[in-house]
C-alpha cells in the first residue's frame, strides 16, 4: 500500500508539473521515483523554457480518447473540431493558423506535405505517456533542425516500456464503450528482451456508429433537433517499438500503422442535414533514433524516418459533382544532430536534416510535386546559475520539381530564435522567461499545386513571435497545500504574407495568395495546486486562461480591418479538478470558449455563442498482486449544451463512456 | 480548504455560464441611403449567395418608398424557417406577385410574397440554378438530371413549375450543367456549361419548344456557357466563361428567328443586363496560367450590335470594386447597380450609379451580393 501511495504522489506531482517543468525538481522524492523507473541515459542539457505538459496520472484522469481531447486543456490554443469521434480535429496555436504547429511523434515530426494539417483526433491517448506544447520551440540545444522549424510544436510521447526489478513483461487490455455506439478495444504488450532491450507492441481498434442528436434553435424562432448521420468510423492502429540502451547512449525504433474508413457528415444547412461523403486513410511510418555521447564533450543524435500515406476522398452524390480523389504521399527524412560541450556552462549544437516529400493525386492536370528540403541549425546555449539562454539560427533550403505545370521557385530562408530564462531572486521557484522567434511555414502542396486552386508563385508565410512571462512553482512537502504553481506569458505575434484563399471569377473558383496580415496580442495564464486534505484524500486543480486579440490588418479598405480573425475567441479557459480518495478517483473538467465570429467581419450575422462543456468521470481501481483493474465511467458535456466549434458542424450533446482496463 | 475550492469552482462555472446569451434572430440592418422616389417601382430585392457551406444566403431589400436599404430581412420575416434562407442563393425573380429565389445548395426554390417577402412555400429541385417564366409557369434549370453518358456528371434538366400550385408539371433533359435561360416566343433557350466535365465542357444552347416541352435543337456556341439575356429585337446574348487557362471568356449573339449564332465578341463578359438598347457588361477574366485577372466594364448597343466606347462607371469608383459580381439597371430611371463580392467571405457592397456613370450611393450587403429583382408598383 505504501508504494501505491508513492505512485499516487508522483501522479499528483506530475499533474502539478503540468507545465511547471518537471525538471525543476519540485520534490526530491519525485526525482527518486522517476530514477527508479527511467532507463534513459541522462541528457546533458535541459530545456531552457519548458512547455506545457500533461502526463502520467493527470492524462489518465482526463479520460481523453484522442490527443485532441487532452490538448484542449492547454492555454493559448484552439482546437478546430468538426465534431464526433471521426471528425477532423486540428490545433491552432496563438491564432497563427493550424499550419504553423508541428506535431512530433516520439521525437520525429509527423508530416503532411499535402495540407500541412495533422488530425489530432487520429492519435489515440491509449498508448501515450505525455503530451507537450511548446510555443516557439523546444529549447534544447541537442535536437534536430526540424525542431526549430515551426512556430509552435506539439510533442506526443508514446509510452516506453519500464520494468521494475524482476519484471519481464506488462500487458494491458482496455475496452471503451458508450455513446455513439463506440466500441474501442486496445491491447498493449511490453516485454523485456534483455537487460538493455525492450519491446512494446500496441494495437487498437475504434469503431463508432457516430450518430448523435444535435439541435439548432433561435429565440422566438425555429427550433429543430435532428440526428447527425454518416459519422461512422472504423480505425485500426498497430504499433511496435524496440528500445535499447548502450554505453552512454540509447536507441529506439518504431513501426506505426493507422488505417481508417469514415463517413464525413458534412455541413448542416437549410435543406441539407446530411451528406454521404466518405474518406479512407492509410498511414504508415517507420522511424528510428539513436543517441550517443561519443566523448564527454561530444554527443550525436541520429534520426531517420520513412512514411507512406494514402487518402481517398469520395463524394458519391450523383446530383452534385462526383469526386473520387486518391492522394498518395511519401516522405523520407534523415537527421544528424550534434552537441559540443565547450564548457560546463556552454554548449553548441549543429544539426543537419534532409527531407524528401512527394505527392501523387488522381486529379486532372495534376502537377505531381516533389520537394527536397535541407535544414541546418546552429545553436548555442549557456547555463549559468541564475541565467539560461539559447540562440539558434535555422537555414532552410527548399527545391521542388513537378512533372506538369510550373514548379515553385527554390526557397532559401535564414530564421533566428532566442530563448532566455532568468531567476531574479536566485531561487528555482521563480523564473522570468522570454523568447523571440522568426519562422515561416512553407506553402503546402495543396496551396501550390491543387488543380485549379493552387498557386505555385506563393511565398512562405512568416511569423514573428515575442513572448515574455514568468513561472512560479512551490512545493511544500508535508503541508496541506502541497504544491502550487502559477505561470503566465504575454506575447505579441505577427503573421505576414498569410496564405489565404481568394476568389477568382465565381465562388467555385478560388486560388491561393500571400495576402493576409494578422497581429496577435495574447496572454496565457496557468495555475494549479494540490492539496492533501487528509491522509487518504488528495485533491488537485489546474486552470488555464487565454486572452487573444488576433486581428486582421490586411487592407484598410476592408470593412473588417482590425477585426478579430475567424474562430479565435478573445477569452478561453479550462479547469481540471480532481480528487482521489483511496481507490476512488473523481475528475471534473470544464472547457470554456468565449464568443467569436465565423466570418472576417465581426458583425451580428457572424456572431457565435460562447460554449462551455463540463465533463465528469469517476474511477475505481482494484489492485492485487497480480493485476490492476480500473473501471472509469464518464459523462461528457454534462449539461447537454449544443454548440458549433466550426459553423454548421454541430457538436455532440451529453454523452457517456465506460472504460475497463486490466493490467498484468 | 475544500469548501473554498468548491466555491471557487462553483463561481467559475457560474461566471462562465453567465456568458452565454440568448441566441436571437439577427435583425435587419437598416441604412438610409437615398431620398424616397417611386418611379414605377416600390423597391428591389438583392439576393446574397453566401459562401458554400456557410448557410449565409440572405435577402436584402431596398425600399424606394423610404430610401432605406434593409440588409438581411428574410429571417426576421420568416423566423420559423429552420436554418433560415439557406445555402448559396443563385437567382431571384418576381413573377405574378410572387418572389422566387433559387437556393442552390439547399436544393429548393423559395417562393415568397413579393410585397412582404413572407414565405409561401418551396419547390424542391436538387442542385437548381436559374429561373425563367412564361404563361403562368416557372422554369427552373438543374444540374441534377440522371447519370447517363458520363458516370461522373449527371446531365441537366429544366423543370416546369405551375406558379399557382407550386407543383412540378413537366421535365425536359437538356445539356450538361445548365445555367441561365431565356424565353423568346414559345421557345426556351438554356445555356449549358458542362462545368462538372472539365475539360470537356458543354458548348451548346438547348432550344426547348414550350408547348411540347421537348428539346428541338442544340445550338453550338462556345465552351462553358453561363448567362442568356434577351434583347427587344429577338436576339439572345450568351456568355461563355472560357476555361480559365487558355480559352478566354466571350459573348455571343443568337438570332432566335434562325436559332444561329450571328455574331461573337471576344469580350470578357461575366454578366450583363440589357436596358432598352444598351447591354451593360462587366467582365472578370482570370487565368490560372498567370494568376492574374482583369476587370472591365463595357457597354454594347444591341440594336447595331456594336461595342460602345467607354465604361458605364465614369467617376473612378471602379478602383474600389474588388470583385464585380452582379449588374442591374432600373427600368425607368436608368440607375445602374453593381455589386462587389469583395473576398466572398465578408460583407459585400452595392453601388448605385446614375445613368451617366456617377456614383449616387453605396451600401454594405450580405456575403456575395449577386442577384437583383425589381418590384414594380402593383
Amino acid at each position: 500500500m505504501k508504494s501505491y501511495w508513492k505512485i499516487r504522489f508522483t501522479g499528483a506531482c506530475l499533474l502539478l508539473a503540468g507545465s511547471a517543468s518537471a525538471q525543476q525538481g519540485i520534490d526530491s522524492a519525485k526525482v527518486r521515483e522517476l530514477k527508479e523507473v527511467q532507463i534513459t541515459a541522462p541528457r546533458p542539457v535541459r530545456e531552457i523554457s519548458p512547455g506545457q505538459t500533461l502526463q502520467g496520472a493527470a492524462l489518465q484522469q482526463l479520460g481523453a480518447q484522442s490527443v485532441a481531447d487532452a490538448i484542449r486543456f492547454f492555454s493559448g490554443l484552439q482546437i478546430k473540431d468538426y465534431g464526433g469521434v471521426g471528425g477532423l480535429k486540428t490545433v491552432d496555436v496563438r491564432g497563427m493558423g493550424t499550419n504553423h504547429t508541428a506535431v512530433f511523434y516520439d521525437g520525429i515530426q509527423l508530416g503532411n506535405a499535402q495540407n500541412g494539417q495533422i488530425d489530432l483526433g487520429k492519435f489515440s491517448m491509449e498508448n501515450m505517456q505525455a503530451v507537450s506544447l511548446y510555443n516557439g520551440q523546444k529549447s534544447n540545444t541537442f535536437q534536430p533542425a526540424k525542431d526549430y522549424s515551426a512556430s509552435a510544436a506539439i510533442y506526443l510521447t508514446p509510452l516506453r516500456p519500464e520494468f521494475k526489478a524482476g519484471e519481464r513483461f506488462h500487458m494491458k487490455g482496455t475496452v471503451r464503450s458508450g455513446s455513439f455506439s463506440l466500441f474501442n478495444p486496445s491491447l498493449r504488450y511490453h516485454r523485456k528482451l534483455s537487460e538493455r532491450t525492450t519491446l512494446s507492441m500496441s494495437s487498437e481498434w475504434v469503431h463508432a456508429g457516430g450518430q448523435y442528436k444535435f439541435r439548432y434553435r433561435k429565440e422566438n424562432g425555429f427550433d429543430t433537433t435532428a440526428m447527425r448521420k454518416n459519422g461512422e468510423v472504423d480505425a485500426l492502429r498497430l504499433e511496435a517499438s524496440l528500445h535499447g540502451r548502450m554505453p552512454s547512449g540509447e536507441w529506439h525504433t518504431r513501426l506505426y500503422y493507422y488505417g481508417s474508413e469514415r463517413g464525413l457528415p458534412g455541413f448542416v444547412v437549410n435543406g441539407v442535414f446530411g451528406h454521404i461523403d466518405r474518406q479512407w486513410d492509410r498511414n504508415f511510418f517507420w522511424q528510428g533514433q539513436l543517441r550517443k555521447d561519443l566523448s564527454r564533450r561530444y554527443s550525436v543524435l541520429f534520426n531517420a524516418k520513412y512514411a507512406k500515406d494514402f487518402t481517398r476522398y469520395l463524394a458519391p452524390d450523383t446530383q452534385l459533382l462526383r469526386i473520387d480523389n486518391r492522394y498518395r504521399q511519401q516522405e523520407a527524412y534523415v537527421s544528424l544532430a550534434q552537441q559540443f560541450t565547450i564548457k560546463n556552462w556552454w554548449t553548441a549544437g549543429l544539426s543537419a536534416d534532409y527531407q524528401f516529400n512527394l505527392l501523387n493525386a488522381s486529379l486532372k492536370n495534376f502537377s505531381y510535386p516533389r520537394r527536397h528540403t535541407v535544414l541546418g541549425a546552429l545553436s548555442t546555449s549557456v547555463t549559468l546559475p541564475r541565467f539560461n539562454a539559447q540562440a539558434a539560427m535555422l537555414a532552410t533550403i527548399m527545391n521542388e520539381s513537378v512533372k506538369k505545370n510550373a514548379a515553385s521557385a527554390p526557397k532559401r530562408e535564414f530564421t533566428p530564435s532566442v530563448v532566455m530564462a532568468w531567476q531574479p531572486f536566485g531561487k528555482e521557484d521563480f523564473r522570468v522567461r522570454g523568447f523571440y522567434k522568426h519562422i515561416f511555414r512553407m506553402p503546402t502542396f495543396n496551396d501550390l499545386y491543387y488543380t485549379d486552386i493552387g498557386n505555385s508563385r506563393l511565398d512562405p508565410e512568416y511569423t514573428r513571435q515575442y513572448d515574455v512571462g514568468f513561472t512560479w512553482n512551490k512545493a511544500r512537502p508535508g503541508k496541506i497545500l502541497e504544491a502550487v504553481f502559477l505561470e503566465t506569458d504575454a506575447y505579441y505575434t505577427e503573421v505576414t504574407g498569410k496564405i489565404v484563399a481568394v476568389p477568382t471569377v465565381s465562388q467555385f473558383r478560388w486560388t491561393m495568395m500571400n495576402l493576409g496580415f494578422v497581429k496577435v496580442h495574447g496572454l496565457d495564464l496557468r495555475a494549479g495546486a494540490t492539496l492533501l486534505a487528509w491522509e487518504r484524500l488528495r485533491m488537485g486543480a489546474r486552470m488555464t486562461y487565454t486572452f487573444q486579440q488576433a486581428r486582421d490588418f490586411t487592407d484598410p479598405a476592408d470593412s473588417f480591418y482590425g477585426h478579430q480573425i475567424v474562430y479565435i475567441p478573445r477569452h478561453a479557459g479550462s479547469l481540471i479538478a480532481s480528487a482521489d480518495y483511496g481507490d476512488w478517483g473523481l475528475n471534473y473538467s470544464l472547457l470554456y470558449t468565449g464568443e467569436r465570429y465565423n466570418g472576417k467581419a465581426n458583425i451580428p450575422r457572424n456572431y457565435m455563442q460562447p460554449w462551455y462543456t463540463s465533463d465528469l468521470s469517476l474511477r475505481r481501481a482494484l489492485r492485487t498482486e497480480k493485476k490492476d483493474v480500473a473501471l472509469t465511467a464518464q459523462v461528457n458535456n454534462l449539461f447537454n449544451q449544443f454548440y458549433d466549434v466550426v459553423l454548421n458542424y454541430p457538436m455532440p450533446g451529453r454523452n457517456y463512456k465506460v472504460t475497463l482496463s486490466v493490467q498484468l | 480548504m475544500q469548501k473554498i475550492q468548491l466555491s471557487i469552482l462553483a463561481a467559475f462555472v457560474l461566471l462562465t455560464a453567465a456568458c452565454r446569451k440568448g441566441d436571437p434572430i439577427v435583425p435587419p440592418v437598416v441604412t438610409p441611403v437615398d431620398t424616397a422616389a417611386i418611379n414605377g417601382y416600390l423597391g428591389f430585392y438583392l439576393l446574397n449567395e453566401g459562401n458554400m457551406g456557410s448557410n449565409k444566403s440572405t435577402l436584402d431589400y431596398y425600399d424606394y418608398t423610404t430610401g432605406k436599404y434593409n440588409e438581411n430581412i428574410y429571417a426576421t420575416v420568416n423566423p420559423n424557417v429552420v436554418k433560415e434562407l439557406g445555402d448559396v442563393g443563385n437567382d431571384i425573380r418576381i413573377y405574378g406577385g410572387k418572389l422566387y429565389a433559387v437556393i442552390n445548395v439547399s436544393n429548393k426554390v423559395e417562393v415568397m410574397d413579393a410585397l412582404t417577402s413572407k414565405r409561401i412555400g418551396q419547390v424542391n429541385i436538387p442542385n437548381c440554378r436559374y429561373l425563367a417564366f412564361a404563361n403562368g409557369k416557372a422554369y427552373v434549370s438543374s444540374y441534377a438530371g440522371p447519370v447517363e453518358i458520363d458516370p461522373n456528371a449527371p446531365i441537366g434538366f429544366v423543370a416546369e413549375v405551375d406558379t399557382a400550385s407550386l407543383q412540378i408539371t413537366r421535365k425536359v433533359i437538356v445539356g450538361y450543367q445548365p445555367e441561365e435561360m431565356a424565353v423568346a416566343g414559345n421557345k426556351l433557350y438554356v445555356a449549358n456549361s458542362g462545368g462538372y466535365r472539365v475539360p470537356d465542357y458543354d458548348r451548346t444552347v438547348s432550344v426547348i419548344d414550350l408547348p411540347t416541352f421537348k428539346e428541338i435543337k442544340k445550338i453550338d456556341v462556345a465552351i462553358n456557357l453561363h448567362h442568356v439575356k434577351p434583347d427587344r429585337h429577338g436576339d439572345l446574348y450568351v456568355t461563355s466563361r472560357g476555361d480559365y487557362y487558355h480559352v478566354q471568356p466571350s459573348l455571343h449573339v443568337i438570332d432566335t428567328k434562325t436559332d444561329r449564332v450571328k455574331k461573337s465578341f471576344q469580350l470578357a463578359s461575366s454578366n450583363l443586363w440589357i436596358h432598352n438598347d444598351t447591354a451593360f457588361i462587366y467582365g472578370t477574366a482570370f487565368s490560372y496560367d498567370t494568376h492574374s485577372w482583369k476587370i472591365s466594364y463595357n457597354m454594347l448597343d444591341v440594336n447595331s450590335e456594336t461595342l460602345l466606347p467607354g465604361s458605364f462607371i465614369n467617376d473612378g469608383t471602379e478602383k474600389n470594386i474588388k470583385m464585380p459580381y452582379g449588374v442591374a439597371v432600373h427600368p425607368v430611371t436608368g440607375d445602374i447597380f453593381v455589386t462587389d463580392a469583395r473576398d466572398y467571405v465578408s460583407p459585400g457592397t452595392l453601388y448605385c450609379f446614375d445613368k451617366k456613370g456617377k456614383k449616387k450611393w453605396s451600401v454594405t450587403t450580405g456575403d456575395i451580393p449577386a442577384h437583383i429583382a425589381f418590384l414594380p408598383v402593383p
